[in-house]
């Protein structure tokens, strides 16, 4: 898989490049609109990270010139602004998906592995894990060809460790992807705990080979047995 | 009162006052100018009686006025020497009115063969009640016409003269400074709106400006804190994957994350605060309010089943209300959040939905809250750790951005209600 990133913030390319070369995809880099567009010309990108404040010509304007020349990669917009205007005209010109900043990387990884699904249909619409299989067309969990019996929840939990295997996924990330941006204020995530547990435990029930390990004080890991 | 109806007050008073007075004036001059004509006739009908009565000595025969118009009596020297002309008004029988009547009379004295005689000349008056009744009557009828002049020409002319002002006035009510639309200003020949014109043109600029700048900032404010957050954030989250770490090196590090987290809810708070403040959600569709509470209890169920927390869900009428979805859904994100999070362990919240209401209540460990301190920024009843102090001021915000009626009571339960009208 081919990621390119354009940010002009060094910190937070470097960043994030890292955390993609750790799922293996080859990443490059760009800083603002000309090195873009150098890199853009020569190779296919399955997936690019814009953000929309760029030095120069802005991030809304190569979405434009990427529209005009035709290219369809897969965009994800990637902004401090948090702005519906800025969101809504990405969104027109062309952008799979909105992020604002700032996010888990957990969460980065969980969009960037839809849009890389949304984009190969004519593959898999499912991903594998040991003997965990996952259908996202009709959301069902299989370990070994026997179906687990999730509730949406359960399911969400799993996609999202599933999306980020071998990473470690923090508590917030997890409780914000799952019940929604607005579950922050909840004293802690304890909650999560129950539901986490009953996962686990239909996990091993099943024989699946991979476990959800509790990384002390900060969230989840999703591990090969 | 309208600017109309102003300067007719003003001119029926002025004209009341003015016409009453010029009444009084002209009334006076008139009877002055009467009197003074019936004087001249008196005195010319004294030298008419003195001379007959040298022609006719029988006229100074004439004692009482019966048929007539004069008296005669005689006199002495020593009476009448100081004695001038006298004009006096009395009242005199006139038998074709059955009734005492006002005469002018002139008392004078004359002296015919070495003899003295008073004479006394009357003459009809015009009489004074019938003159002022008169008067009155047509001051009256044109003050009336005056008025009614008045109000047709005020209504013409305010409404070709003051066109410029009341289309200006009209295009001001109606607009919206963050909707960013072009003003129209009608063009006048009168200096005074040219003026005007100019001076809102100039003014509506700078808020204008001043409107997209502090928008600017606040986007900027925002990108300039988000990204360092971010890049703290996930660079701590990239540190904590190393596997050496220790158990109590991961503690402290997730500590760190979390204040970073909490940090940049907060920075979110507030920009959404300025937001609302600022009038930034312009868009507005019919949302219905049944829908978005239903999605939010259904959001929260997890983590209150987890404290043993019941939501009851009551649904007695549907609300759809036109306004921005997202703001409808931090209102009542916020008001459940908030009685999620300060219930008590293993009781229930309520949720009433009824006509044109929406009433929120839970128990809670603390008692009544300071209802004037409630919706302030950064009120906080107890030191919880993720709590922004931010929720209630923003529901508040919203609530006031869309007039609705936010109130808190105690009833032995904490009870939030919100009412559209």
């Amino acid at each position: 898989m081919k990621v390119l990133i354009i940010e002009d913030e060094q910190d937070m390319l470097q960043n994030m490049k890292q955390t993609l070369e750790k799922e293996d995809y080859l990443v490059e880099t760009a800083t603002n609109y000309e090195t873009a567009f150098s890199k853009i010309g020569v190779y296919n990108y399955d997936c690019i990270l814009l953000d929309i404040s760029l030095p120069g010509k802005s991030g809304l304007e190569i979405l434009r010139e990427l529209k005009n020349r035709g290219i369809t990669d897969g965009v994800i917009i990637v902004s401090a602004k948090n702005s519906l205007d800025d969101k809504l005209e990405g969104l027109n010109l062309g952008a799979d998906d909105y992020l604002p900043k700032p996010f888990h990387m957990a969460e980065l990884n969980a969009r960037i592995k839809a849009i890389f699904r949304r984009r190969n249909l004519k593959g898999s619409t499912g991903i594998e894990i040991e003997n965990l299989h996952i259908d996202l067309e009709n959301r069902i969990a299989k370990v070994d060809q026997l179906p687990l019996e999730l509730n949406r929840k359960e399911f969400d939990i799993l996609l999202y460790f599933a999306s980020n295997k071998n990473r470690l996924i923090n508590k917030t990330a997890l409780a914000e992807h799952v019940w929604g941006d607005h579950i922050d204020q909840a004293d802690s995530f304890d909650f999560i705990y129950s539901q986490i547990k009953n996962l686990r435990k239909k996990l091993k029930d099943h024989r699946a080979n991979i476990e959800i390990k509790a990384v002390y004080g900060i969230g989840y890991k999703l591990i090969s047995l | 009162m309208k600017l109309l109806n102003y300067t007719t007050a003003y001119f029926s008073a002025i004209l009341l006052f003015a016409l009453t007075l010029f009444t009084v004036i002209f009334y006076f001059q008139m009877l002055d100018e009467i009197y003074d004509s019936l004087d001249d006739g008196l005195e010319n009908q004294k030298i008419l009686v003195i001379n007959k009565a040298k022609k006719d000595p029988t006229a100074l025969l004439k004692k009482e006025f019966e048929d007539g118009y004069y008296t005669i009596h005689p006199t002495t020297f020593s009476e009448i020497e100081h004695a001038k002309d006298s004009y006096r008004d009395t009242l005199m029988y006139m038998l074709n009115e059955k009734d005492f009547e006002p005469v002018r009379l002139l008392e004078t004295a004359f002296e015919q063969d070495g003899n003295y005689y008073k004479l006394k000349v009357i003459t009809s008056m015009v009489e004074e009640d019938d003159l002022i009744e008169d008067l009155l009557y047509s001051i009256l009828w044109l003050y009336l016409g005056l008025i009614f002049v008045i109000l047709l020409l005020n209504n013409w002319i305010l409404k070709r003269l003051w066109k410029p002002f009341y289309s200006l006035l009209a295009n001001l009510k109606t607009f919206r400074i963050e909707e960013e639309q072009a003003f129209h200003f009608e063009k006048t020949k009168v200096e005074e709106f040219q003026l005007l014109n100019t001076q809102v043109e100039k003014l509506l600029q700078k808020s204008t400006e001043s409107f997209r700048s502090q928008k600017q900032f606040i986007e900027n404010a925002s990108h300039e804190l988000q990204t360092p957050l971010a890049i703290s954030i996930n660079q701590l989250e990239l540190f904590l994957e190393k596997e050496e770490l220790s158990e109590e090196n991961l503690e402290k590090l997730a500590s760190v994350l979390e204040n970073l987290e909490r940090m940049t809810r907060l920075n979110q708070a507030l920009l959404l605060l300025s937001k609302i403040d600022n009038k930034q959600f312009v868009e507005e569709e019919s949302v219905s309010i049944n829908t978005i509470i239903e999605q939010i209890a259904l959001d929260f169920s997890d983590y209150a089943e987890h404290r043993n927390i019941k939501i009851e869900l009551t649904s007695k009428a549907s609300i759809a209300i036109a306004m921005n979805k997202d703001l409808a859904v931090i209102l009542f994100t916020n008001l459940i959040k908030n009685a999620v999070v300060h219930a008590k362990e293993n009781s229930t919240i309520n949720i009433f939905i009824e006509y044109q209401k929406v009433t929120i209540t839970n128990e809670a460990k603390h008692k009544q809250l300071d209802k004037n301190k409630l919706f302030k920024r950064f009120y906080k009843v107890n030191t919880h750790k993720n709590s922004t102090g931010l929720g209630l001021p923003i529901t508040k915000a919203i609530a006031d951005k869309y007039d609705f009626e936010l109130n808190y009571t105690y009833l032995s339960k904490h009870i939030f209600s919100l009412k559209f009208n």
